[in-house]
């Protein structure tokens, strides 16, 4: 039904909702962004405590030592609700199943290079393991993080380090079979090499403060290791065999580059808070960055051998770059 | 190592490759220490991978059907919008269910997203893990886009604004409210039971059909189109229910009181919340879907009984309460919107008495209860409306201690006794609705002790604005009550009658239809 | 006996579904309902891709159920090649 509204004048009373309005300073149209997270958390009249945590409140500011007069102040610039965060990683799977289809039909892995195979598969497919445990502290961080705004990213790093392990495990089994995975898993297990990584991941699985957590799972650790294994090694690999592991390491190559944007605004802001804050996060970053250096260089010699400790003191200068930009004093 | 052998994986052994064999059995720190969680609700567990999801959906799988939901489910939203879809609503009090589920529900859906992303971390297997991850992102999207969905009526219409504000406030919220703060409050295993099972699975369809029906039988594209989208995540939701209780059950005989012991608890308290829904369905739709009677035959009898069929060889029982709720089926939504009606002046959205055409459809599908004992009430509050004398309590209603429903619940064999029942714990007296929240109550007083109640703290003093002075002559508490609660008098409350919403839609629509 | 049942949102995509659940399972009914179709079976229910696909005229993963789903009843079971409901 075709209605001609060209000479009725429908006044909306409001353009959005008055919280929001509150926050802008005025009521003009909010963008879907704000309207799906500012103050969408409740902070005030909780019935109960927890029966598992009672000295907490279900949402409490609390939990970490960072003070925020507005947690809400640490919006995405990324701009990720629901709606946009599914479609941008639709679009990037897309991508990433079209190039691994693309590897697979036409017979590229089981022609690439068997020595350049041995080393993709030994470095490779164990950080599916690595994942995992980002994964659980991504959802760490959303469980006790305060705020829609901090909240919601997190959860979604946390599901993309679950899609980033199931990509090296489709990964390992076009390169390699399931023999890969199993190879890959006792590795993670036992070589060695893998031991000080594995243990890092452990321990950060009993970190208390979800922000501290958030440093040494999104700052640091991912930090160093996707800049050795999706840059150094990458292009290391590229070199010896050309370019096809490097296809099907897309998702995680495109993710760290856009993933950086949404740390990067966090730190920054989180810091420029308060001296407090500030010190704080300085602190928590120069705790572990040893950890994650000492943790790295073996397993980067797996794929660079003398090149792995540069490699990996290369990768960390550059996270130690973004942090200075972002303020603090590392 | 042989590349050029591939055999081919199915999708169960793909999927374990994709989930559980990610993880593994840590050295360097304890179990205890990295899920601290686990053992405390006395549940047991040996092999946690002996539940299954039946979905088995990768992150890869998840993004790419969601993000088709999500693209389809905006374009209808926006084309809505764009078109002034609103006036083509088959009456404006239709909005009224609306500003009660933005109010009511959606903050609900932000707190279930949280109470899954904890149990996505503190949950061990595998399995359950994924699942309970992919849930907390599914409410996390409900959530969002629900208030992206009633955005536009937001613009056009009173009673939505102040969501935030009067969820965590107004006295008839704190029932939903409530509800999902003593599930996010409670263990790991308590929270999978009670919103996994109870809630997705055995009552979801008495939340969600009524609703996504009265949105597509009122004209409300965007709500419908919302219901629709939401309900196939719900699906998925329902299965994790039905599995993990199962899984549960299987692992050891030990779990069984535990699980029934709560599956008794939140069949009651669900149960009670869904008081909301019945009188949405039987006196809000202008055009109505179904009688709450209906509802509950078909979605919680029909199909409550069938799966509590499938349960009984674990030994599960029926929950306690079931028949009652049987039994106030034809007496709940009327108790209900009366009380609504009387306190009309204290909610964020417009209420009125059914008309003469409403009590006949009132009247057929309860033919045992409605013209004995409501029509009276309702013709009643007709009259004195007509003579100018509209009905506005002007007293607090007491609160049930557990459910915070206002306790007009009359006795299970006698709609003409209200029921009371009550416990005293360290000298202090308590107040039910019923034998099932005292009976809840007295399982764990420590925990509903504490509930804030929203007519207690109003009595206290504690919901007027700060510049408040109690001591004038001209203090009115209701209006300084209503100032705190942001509830503009003759705008978002009071009878539908006189109010903005109704002038507005009829100018509105005579505009678009007139020259 | 307990029905088993599913229901989908009425578009193009699951017309095919929906004529494919018919062809498979004999003492299955199709109802319509406002914007959606609820098939309904005694006991059980099989959904199999390859009847989809012929249907559809294209290749087809039973996960893209979920885009259509609008809710079901009964005991879920998923493989590459079935989607199965059943109370059994």
């Amino acid at each position: 039904m075709h209605i001609d509204l060209r000479t009725v004048s429908i006044t909306p009373l409001r353009q959005t909702y008055n919280h929001i309005a509150e926050r802008m300073g005025a009521d003009k149209t909010a963008s879907r962004y704000l309207e799906a997270t500012m103050d969408l958390q409740a902070e005030t009249n909780f019935h109960y405590r927890s029966t598992w945590d009672p000295q907490y409140e279900i949402h409490d500011r609390k939990r970490t030592r960072i003070v925020m007069q507005d947690w809400y102040d640490l919006k995405d610039p990324r701009k990720y609700y629901y709606g946009t965060y599914t479609r941008a990683r639709a679009r990037m799977e897309e991508l990433a199943d079209a190039d691994y289809k693309f590897v697979e039909t036409r017979g590229l892995a089981a022609a690439y290079d068997d020595a350049a195979r041995q080393t993709a598969l030994a470095f490779y497919v164990p950080l599916r393991h690595v994942a995992w445990g980002g994964n659980m502290n991504g959802l760490y961080q959303g469980d006790y993080g305060f705020g829609t705004a901090i909240v919601q990213a997190c959860i979604y790093a946390g599901m993309d380090q679950l899609g980033i392990a199931q990509y090296l495990t489709q990964f390992g089994l076009l390169m390699g079979g399931r023999e890969a995975l199993d190879a890959a898993k006792k590795d993670w297990l036992q070589a060695p090499q893998w031991q000080p990584l594995r243990r890092l991941v452990e321990d950060s699985w009993v970190v208390e403060d979800w922000f501290e957590l958030f440093v040494l799972q999104n700052v640091v650790l991912d930090g160093a290791l996707f800049g050795v294994a999706y840059q150094e090694v990458d292009a290391s690999l590229t070199e010896r065999a050309g370019p096809v592991v490097s296809m099907l390491l897309r998702f995680q190559i495109e993710w760290f580059d856009e993933v950086s944007k949404w740390v990067d605004s966090v730190m920054k802001t989180a810091a420029a808070e308060s001296d407090a804050n500030k010190t704080l996060l300085a602190q928590w970053y120069r705790t572990w960055r040893p950890r994650v250096v000492e943790a790295l260089a073996p397993v980067a010699r797996i794929a660079l051998d003398d090149d792995g400790a540069p490699a990996v003191a290369r990768a960390m200068a550059a996270v130690d770059a973004r942090m200075v930009k972002a303020g603090l004093s590392v | 190592m042989d590349t050029k052998v591939k055999t081919r994986l199915n999708l169960r052994e793909r999927y374990n490759l994709m989930t559980r064999d990610l993880d593994w059995e840590p050295s360097y720190q304890s179990i205890k220490d990295i899920f601290p969680f686990l053992e405390y609700e006395g549940i047991k567990v040996h092999d946690w991978d002996k539940f299954e999801d039946p979905f088995r959906m990768t992150m890869s799988a998840y993004w790419k059907y969601q993000a088709e939901k999500e693209r389809k489910l905006y374009a209808i939203i926006d084309a809505f919008a764009q078109n002034n879809g609103h006036l083509t609503l088959t009456d404006a009090r239709y909005l009224n269910t609306i500003k009660l589920f933005l109010t009511g529900v959606t903050p609900l859906e932000y707190m279930s997203g949280h109470g899954f992303t904890h149990l996505g971390r503190h949950f061990k297997g595998a399995g359950p893990k994924v699942a309970c991850q992919m849930q907390a992102l599914d409410e996390l999207r409900h959530a969002q886009t629900q208030l992206h969905a009633v955005s536009n009526y937001n613009k056009y219409y009173n009673g939505f604004q102040e969501w935030r504000h009067w969820h965590d406030r107004v006295w008839y919220l704190s029932v939903p409210k409530s509800f999902f703060d003593d599930a996010a409050t409670s263990g790991p295993f308590e929270y999978i039971l009670s919103i996994s099972f109870a809630f997705e699975y055995v009552l979801t369809n008495l939340l969600f059909v009524p609703f996504i029906s009265g949105a597509a039988y009122n004209g409300d594209m965007s709500a419908m189109a919302f219901g629709f989208s939401a309900q196939s995540d719900e699906a998925r939701h329902m299965t994790l229910g039905l599995s993990v209780i199962k899984f549960l059950l299987e692992q050891d005989p030990d779990n069984l009181p535990i699980i029934q012991r709560w599956i008794d608890k939140w069949f009651w308290r669900g149960y009670r919340v869904l008081t909301l829904v019945a009188m949405m369905m039987d006196y809000m739709l202008p055009k109505r879907v179904m009688s709450w009677k209906e509802a509950w035959e078909v979605y919680g009898e029909e199909n409550g009984g069938a799966l509590f069929r499938d349960l009984g060889r674990y030994g599960v029982k029926v929950p306690m309460g079931w028949e009652q709720a049987c039994k106030e089926k034809d007496h709940l939504s009327h108790m209900a919107w009366n009380v609504f009606y009387n306190y009309g002046g204290a909610a964020s959205f417009h209420t009125w008495a059914p008309s003469p055409q409403d009590m006949d459809w009132l009247s057929s599908k309860y033919p045992d209860t409605f013209d004995k004992h409501y029509r009276p009430l309702w013709e009643h509050y007709a009259a004195e409306q007509k003579a100018g004398r509209r009905f506005y309590n002007a007293t607090l209603p007491m609160l049930c201690q557990t459910c915070q429903v206002p306790m007009f619940f009359t006795e299970p064999d006698d709609p003409t006794k209200i029921c009371y029942r009550e416990s005293t714990y360290k000298g202090d007296k308590y107040h039910f609705c019923s034998d099932g929240c005292k009976h809840i109550f007295d399982n764990e007083p420590e925990k509903f002790i504490q509930s804030w109640l929203p007519v207690h703290q109003i009595y206290q003093g504690n919901c007027f604005p700060a510049d408040v002075d109690p001591t004038q002559p001209d203090f009115d508490a209701l209006a300084e009550v209503l100032r705190w609660y942001k509830i503009r008098p003759g705008e978002d409350n009071m009878d539908y009658a006189d109010s903005p919403d109704k002038r507005n839609f009829k100018a509105w629509r005579e505009q678009a239809t007139t020259n | 006996m307990a029905t088993v049942f599913i229901a989908l949102q009425k578009n193009e995509e699951s017309r095919a579904i929906v004529d494919a659940i018919l062809a498979d399972n004999p003492q299955a009914t199709a109802n319509n309902e406002p914007a959606m179709v609820k098939v309904d079976a005694p006991e059980r229910m099989v959904i199999r891709r390859e009847t989809v696909e012929q249907e559809i005229g294209r290749d087809f993963d039973l996960q893209e159920i979920h885009v259509n789903l609008v809710t079901l009843s009964g005991n879920v079971d998923q493989t590459d090649d079935e989607f199965t409901l059943s109370w059994v």
